[in-house]
């Protein structure tokens, strides 16, 4: 099976981008949105005559506001960030973005989030990443509890639980690259697109590992002797169009909702294309390649 | 075979009565309307952050259901359809706060509403100005007695022996002792004056000071019913409003915005669904039909519980049911892949069908369990409305799927299986897939 056989190519392909993401990370940090923070995002859209980004940020200054960053959106339109508005504070803001009762604009959104709540829902996250990577570990271990010759079930897990830091580091340093450049924002839902990214990418490798147990089975019942390289590419084989094919399907919306969807999921769709497309690759190329190396490792101490 | 065949149309016409049953409530006046989300609708979604360390902690309850009374009645006086005021509790990760969320579908003047929100029920009483000789009350003025100085107030019923009197509904205010003062200073200055009890600035009782009163106990008997003067009771008991509150997140969403969201989401998911059946019928063609056919089916079902439940749907929700529409071909694909392997293992299209499903349903229920295990998660911790309309609607499609692939993809793939003795090679190439001969090694 070519792939097990070149997983060294694999292997570096992935080691790449995981050092792309890292120093992505460590240079650029992420960039947090309000809910995570705390602060007020209003989105305008001018009837006519649209101000420019710098006639705004002045608008802005007046009524005391200088660290604000504004952002261009549609064709007429700004998205304005600003430190927690209160709603005295807000009507303020709308009052100078008229720039002196001289532009009309509609104001089509206004979210205003607490910095106790930021805090708060910052924490949720951490907790909701930490429980589900508890429960996704407990559920493969418990899935492979039965299987442990010639590779003991916990290290199917392990490897399983590589593969997803995988799929959630790639997301998260093209993040990085996002936010600096496109203004990209790590928001509640980024992290939840990165959970079900978890839960969609585990269930590929398991498919996989799944048949990669029921050949082992087979084999051991009709007395079959093959390698275990050999039935870990048999069993990619037998799965790869199945994971590619779920893959495609489940692409094919998100990319349906990528361009044609609306203007204030479009980034957590992103991450979902970018998560599924690393779970994908993980899944075929770093899950089951791995398990062999690991094996082969082990028959190697075995010989000396 | 005859059993199959029944079943699969049985299921068909279900699945078309559903669709009928979606397609057809779908007018405004409809029982059961799809309900969405004011980031869909347009509106404003407020939560306060009520201040509860003043409150002995038995009353908090109390406190905070007296609390979501009061700005239920603003919310009303606001005369918004449909609003929704609750109380909730932050639970242990948001340090047990007690948080009252208000959201107010089509308003989108987020400053109207705080204003409105904000305003507190106002008890005050005020002397009545009278016109020189005449009896007509021309204005009543300010004495600076309010709700505010009242320490503990009752309900009680007159026992008087007049019949027109007796059961009268009757409120006692306890005054605190700077109230007191204050009560005490006034009815002695103004015998035979008419003292007007105003609430929210509405007169709601004129009586006449009959003599001084000194002990801080006043008695209003104004045209009360058992339960206004019950709820005035209720209202005076915890002050103004019972907690001071304050806004610690808004958000609102104009309606235009709100609109296009929605008519996105719909060309979005159709685009998907679409290319979706394309791609079914292109690589899996019989059973990639088997497969749409389903897939219509689960949309029918999804639409269906979304408006009996009903779940409201947000922007992110209709992003989940989306990637939900993605994610349940799967369960299509495993068993179609399954049977295409025991095919090419050399058994008759019949038991391969019926091998392939068996043998997908494992890899089915477990790689459902995680998407479950995750939806599951976000649900109870996801904090925000967004993130919990994003889980239940994921969560739903997820179940429906397992549903419909045990029930609906299987009995159709049966019901259009061939006999063994009458299997021909159309029928295998039916079943077959686009690439001969791919994959095997």
């Amino acid at each position: 099976m070519w792939i097990v056989k070149h997983r060294k190519i694999f292997y570096s392909f992935s080691a790449f981008l995981l050092l792309a993401a890292v120093v992505s990370l460590l240079v650029w940090g992420l960039k947090f949105g309000i809910d995570f923070t705390g602060g007020s995002l209003l989105e305008v859209a001018y009837e006519s005559n649209t101000p420019t980004a710098s006639e705004v940020t002045l608008a802005l200054q007046k009524v005391g506001i200088n660290n604000a960053s504004i952002r261009p959106t549609g064709d007429n339109g700004y998205l304005v960030r600003t430190p927690f508005l209160s709603p005295e504070d807000h009507s303020r803001v709308t009052d100078t973005l008229t720039l002196g009762n001289t532009r009309t604009f509609e104001e089509k959104r206004f979210d205003s989030i607490g910095p106790s709540i930021g805090s708060e829902l910052k924490t949720r996250a951490i907790y909701a990443i930490i429980t589900v990577l508890l429960a996704i570990t407990l559920f493969i271990a418990f899935a492979f509890r039965k299987v442990s010759n010639p590779v003991s079930s916990w290290k199917y897990g392990l490897v399983a639980l590589v593969a997803l830091a995988h799929d959630v580091i790639i997301p998260t340093g093209a993040f990085a690259i996002l936010g600096h450049f496109l203004g990209a924002e790590v928001d509640t839902l980024f992290v939840t697109a990165l959970l079900v990214v978890l839960g969609f990418s585990v269930h590929d490798t398991i498919v996989v590992f799944d048949r990669v147990r029921e050949n082992l089975r087979k084999n051991q019942e009709q007395n079959v002797k093959e390698p275990f390289e050999e039935v870990v590419g048999r069993s990619v084989t037998q799965t790869i169009t199945r994971s590619i094919n779920t893959s495609l399907t489940t692409l094919f919306v998100l990319l349906g909702l990528y361009f044609l969807g609306p203007e204030t999921i479009r980034w957590f769709t992103l991450t979902l294309i970018i998560g599924i497309i690393a779970g994908t690759y993980s899944s075929i190329f770093l899950g089951s390649p791995l398990l062999v190396s690991w094996k082969g490792k082990e028959v190697e101490k075995k010989k000396n | 075979m005859l059993k199959v065949r029944l079943t699969a149309l049985i299921l068909l016409i279900l699945g078309a009565g559903i669709g009928w049953f979606v397609y057809s409530s779908n007018t405004d006046t409809a029982r059961f309307p799809f309900r969405y989300g004011l980031d869909l609708a347009g509106g404003t979604h407020l939560v306060y952050q009520a201040d509860i360390t003043k409150v002995v902690s038995g009353d908090i309850d109390s406190a905070m259901g007296a609390l979501r009374d009061v700005i239920e009645r603003r919310v009303n006086i606001f005369g918004v359809s449909e609003p929704l005021v609750q109380i909730e509790r932050s639970g242990i990760v948001g340090g047990g706060e007690h948080r009252l969320i208000v959201e107010l579908p089509g308003v989108t003047d987020l400053n109207e509403a705080v204003k409105a929100i904000g305003e507190t029920p106002l008890l005050e009483f005020r002397l009545a100005e009278q016109d020189g000789t005449s009896t007509t009350t021309v204005a009543y003025v300010a004495t600076g007695l309010t709700g505010q100085f009242v320490e503990r107030a009752q309900l009680d019923f007159a026992t008087g022996s007049h019949a027109s009197y007796a059961n009268e509904p009757l409120i006692i205010l306890n005054f605190n002792s700077e109230g007191a003062t204050r009560f005490r200073e006034i009815t002695t200055d103004h015998v035979g004056e008419v003292l007007g009890i105003f609430l929210d600035g509405a007169l709601i009782s004129a009586p006449v000071i009959q003599e001084p009163i000194p002990n801080g106990v006043a008695t209003i008997s104004g045209n009360f019913t058992p339960e206004s003067a019950k709820e005035l009771v209720k209202n005076l008991n915890f002050g103004a409003l019972p907690v001071p509150i304050e806004l610690v997140s808004s958000q609102s969403v104009g309606a235009s915005l709100g609109e296009t969201a929605l008519n996105q989401s719909i060309v979005a998911g159709l685009w998907g669904l679409a290319l979706v059946a394309l791609f079914l019928i292109l690589w899996y063609r019989l059973p990639g039909m088997v497969a749409i056919v389903a897939l219509l089916i689960y949309v029918a079902i999804n639409l269906a519980i979304f408006k009996l439940i009903p779940v409201t749907l947000t922007v992110a929700g209709l992003a989940a049911f989306i990637l939900s529409i993605g994610m349940a071909v799967d369960a299509n694909i495993l068993i179609f892949e399954r049977t295409k392997e025991e095919l090419r293992g050399g058994k008759p299209l019949n038991e391969a069908i019926h091998e392939g499903f068996k043998r997908a349903w494992l890899s089915i229920r477990d790689s459902n369990l995680s998407s479950i295990i995750t939806g599951v998660i976000l649900f109870w911790l996801g904090g925000t409305a967004i993130i919990k309309g994003f889980a239940l609607v994921f969560v739903i499609g997820v179940l429906v799927s397992m549903f419909t692939a045990i029930t609906v993809s299987r009995t159709l793939l049966m019901a259009l299986g061939f006999g063994s003795k009458g299997e021909s090679g159309i029928a295998r190439f039916l079943f077959g897939t686009g690439l001969p001969g791919r994959g095997l090694s």
